[in-house]
């Protein structure tokens, strides 16, 4: 009986110190689980081919991980493509931040013909899944003469449902329109209001969807795949792709190729977790 | 113009009335709103709307991307239904989705339970648990390749205790399980940040009460946390199963070996629907025949999420039912 009120209890925060125990250890466990394949890819792309092949495997890092990554990027333009794929995220992310927050503000606080109609359209949209498209789309980038251009990374998705629909809650929410009424008195136009009023008021909301677009960006696989015709100018998902396929013999090298695709996300990522998982939580609860 | 000053709720009705274009300054006052959302729309008919409408018209079409189209009308569909490799995509694709989906959910479900009775360190669990999600799925796909290779590191694992490897990569069930931890590792995390959530908004009270009917951690999991969790296990069940239909990188990553393309691993065990479109769109060249699979496809995720939905609220509505 006092056990079972115990576990009870484990639904808010109290608990005898065996249950304690018990659910840390599985959270413990569950943490090692998420982070293992990382641990090993590092134990991978710092030992050689051999080592990865020996029975019993070789569990600790090893001293090679400089001279992989140095025929990582004697193998592959990988600078090139890291290149690539900076300018596709950065851009896409800017432009994607620009036009979402500029039309949530209009959603949120102006009023103007077929308002409803033009929102519900959106949230249409929102539906369609991207594969539909796949080809249709690529034939499109292929006729604008697009197609191995970084444009067709960045253009298509610099505005879209998703980012307009989740900055609109957010400005309805917490944009006070006493405020945008001093800005009006003082003779400011739709455009210097959102600039100067809006926008910095719109900081926490554009952090999250900015990282959220910028991992999205970064990732990006079948996309990219399909419409960087040249394999010269591939992103980094493209290129550590092709890796696999040329050097499936030399995993220490693959493995390096992996690792550094990774790094600059995980950094991104950490940098601004705290508040990004906050409000990834919170827009998942409200949809 | 003071009526702008009101709140954006209250203004809407009258406002749009009194501004026809006859009021002085009325299309002007519009200019700016439009010219905001604009960017949306253009960019959505040209590289949305539009080509959702042009993959209607290749679906009809016989093309391999350079030559000429030829009007075939329902031909491809007619093939698709003919093709037993689709089928079989299918077949793989609902598999893995099962595998993958079902223990994920419940998986999350228990982490996100546990997270809320774990207050410490609350915040470093969330990124732990989150990391995976973050990165990209072609790196880990090539870890996860290695380590579920023959004599790699899951089969070593078997072998020090004492038990037979098994064919990860080269077996049915082998590729589908693989390919499943694959996506539990990725998205357990997700979801169960997404439960935590809405576990947190449950009001303490419920919990107390619980308690005091003697209910112990499984009953107060089941009968108080999941039932008032229901649209955020809607939410997540939907976008599982949208995300389960559309599997591509771990397939194609796994099993890609040269310009080819690939073919989904020993007896096409890991072809997808999404790899097998690609497959015939962008390395056999038969478009038409992508475009019909795309529609194919989005049906598919229509009616899996009628069906999720369905089945959710179906069951809310049937409890509450009983509760009266």
């Amino acid at each position: 009986m006092a056990a079972e009120q115990n576990n009870a209890g484990l639904a808010i925060g109290s608990g005898s110190r065996l249950t304690r125990i018990c659910v840390r250890v599985v959270l413990l466990f569950g943490v090692l689980v998420s982070l293992f394949p990382f641990y090993w890819l590092v134990v991978m792309a710092s030992g050689t081919t051999q080592d990865i092949y020996r029975y019993p495997p070789k569990l600790v890092p090893g001293p090679h991980l400089l001279d992989n990554m140095k025929r990582v990027v004697d193998s592959v333009d990988f600078f090139g493509s890291l290149f690539n794929t900076v300018v596709v995220a950065v851009a896409g992310t800017a432009l994607v931040l620009f036009f979402d927050s500029l039309a949530a503000f209009a959603f949120a606080k102006y009023d103007f013909p077929a308002k409803r109609f033009m929102f519900g359209m959106l949230l249409m949209t929102y539906m369609i899944p991207a594969q539909l498209s796949l080809v249709p789309q690529f034939v499109t980038m292929a006729e604008f003469g697009w197609a191995g251009s970084l444009k067709a990374l960045v253009i298509p998705g610099a505005a879209n449902a998703f980012g307009i629909f989740w900055m609109r809650q957010y400005a309805e929410n917490s944009l006070p329109d006493e405020l945008l009424d001093a800005g009006r008195i003082d003779g400011a136009g739709f455009f210097r209001l959102y600039w100067q009023v809006a926008l910095p008021m719109f900081r926490p909301a554009l952090a999250f969807l900015g990282i959220f677009t910028f991992i999205g960006l970064w990732n990006d696989y079948i996309w990219p795949l399909v419409v960087m015709i040249d394999p010269e100018k591939v992103t980094l998902q493209v290129a550590l792709a092709n890796l696999n396929v040329l050097y499936q013999a030399d995993y220490s090298l693959v493995m390096a190729g992996a690792l550094m695709s990774v790094v600059p996300l995980i950094v991104v990522f950490l940098i601004g977790a705290r508040h990004f998982l906050r409000d990834l939580a919170a827009g998942a609860t409200k949809m | 113009m003071a009526t702008v000053a009101e709140s954006a709720r209250a203004q809407q009705r009258p406002l749009v009335r009194r501004t026809s274009s006859t009021a002085p300054g009325g299309r002007r006052r519009h200019l700016g709103p439009l010219l905001a959302i604009a960017p949306f729309y253009v960019l959505f008919g040209v590289f949305g709307a539009f080509p959702v409408v042009f993959s209607l018209y290749l679906s009809f079409q016989d093309w391999d991307g350079i030559g000429n189209m030829r009007y075939v009308g329902l031909q491809q569909y007619k093939w698709l239904l003919e093709d037993s490799v689709f089928w079989h995509s299918v077949l793989n694709t609902f598999e893995i989705w099962f595998l993958s989906t079902v223990p994920m959910l419940f998986l999350a479900l228990v982490i996100a339970f546990l997270l809320h009775s774990q207050v410490r360190f609350g915040g470093a669990y969330r990124v732990a648990y989150f990391v995976p999600n973050v990165t990209s799925m072609v790196a880990m796909t090539i870890v996860f390749g290695s380590v579920f290779a023959q004599s790699g590191l899951a089969n070593s694992g078997l072998k020090a205790v004492g038990l037979d490897g098994i064919g990860w990569l080269s077996s049915e069930w082998g590729i589908k399980s693989a390919i499943s931890l694959m996506i539990i590792w990725r998205w357990v995390g997700y979801n169960a940040l997404i439960f935590l959530a809405g576990i947190q908004a449950i009001p303490t009270e419920h919990f107390e009460a619980a308690r005091m009917d003697g209910a112990n951690s499984w009953q107060t999991l089941f009968r108080v946390v999941v039932p008032q969790l229901k649209p955020v296990v809607l939410f997540a069940a939907i976008t599982s199963s949208i995300n389960g239909l559309q599997i591509f990188t771990e397939s194609q990553v796994l099993f890609q070996t040269d310009d080819v393309g690939t073919t989904g691993g020993p007896g096409q065990e890991g072809m997808t629907i999404v790899l097998y479109l690609w497959q015939k769109a962008f390395k056999d060249h038969q478009f038409g025949y992508g475009a019909a699979m795309g529609w194919v496809l989005f049906a598919l995720i229509a009616l899996f999420t009628i069906v999720n939905w369905r089945l959710v609220s179906g069951r809310r509505d049937k409890e509450t039912r009983r509760g009266r």
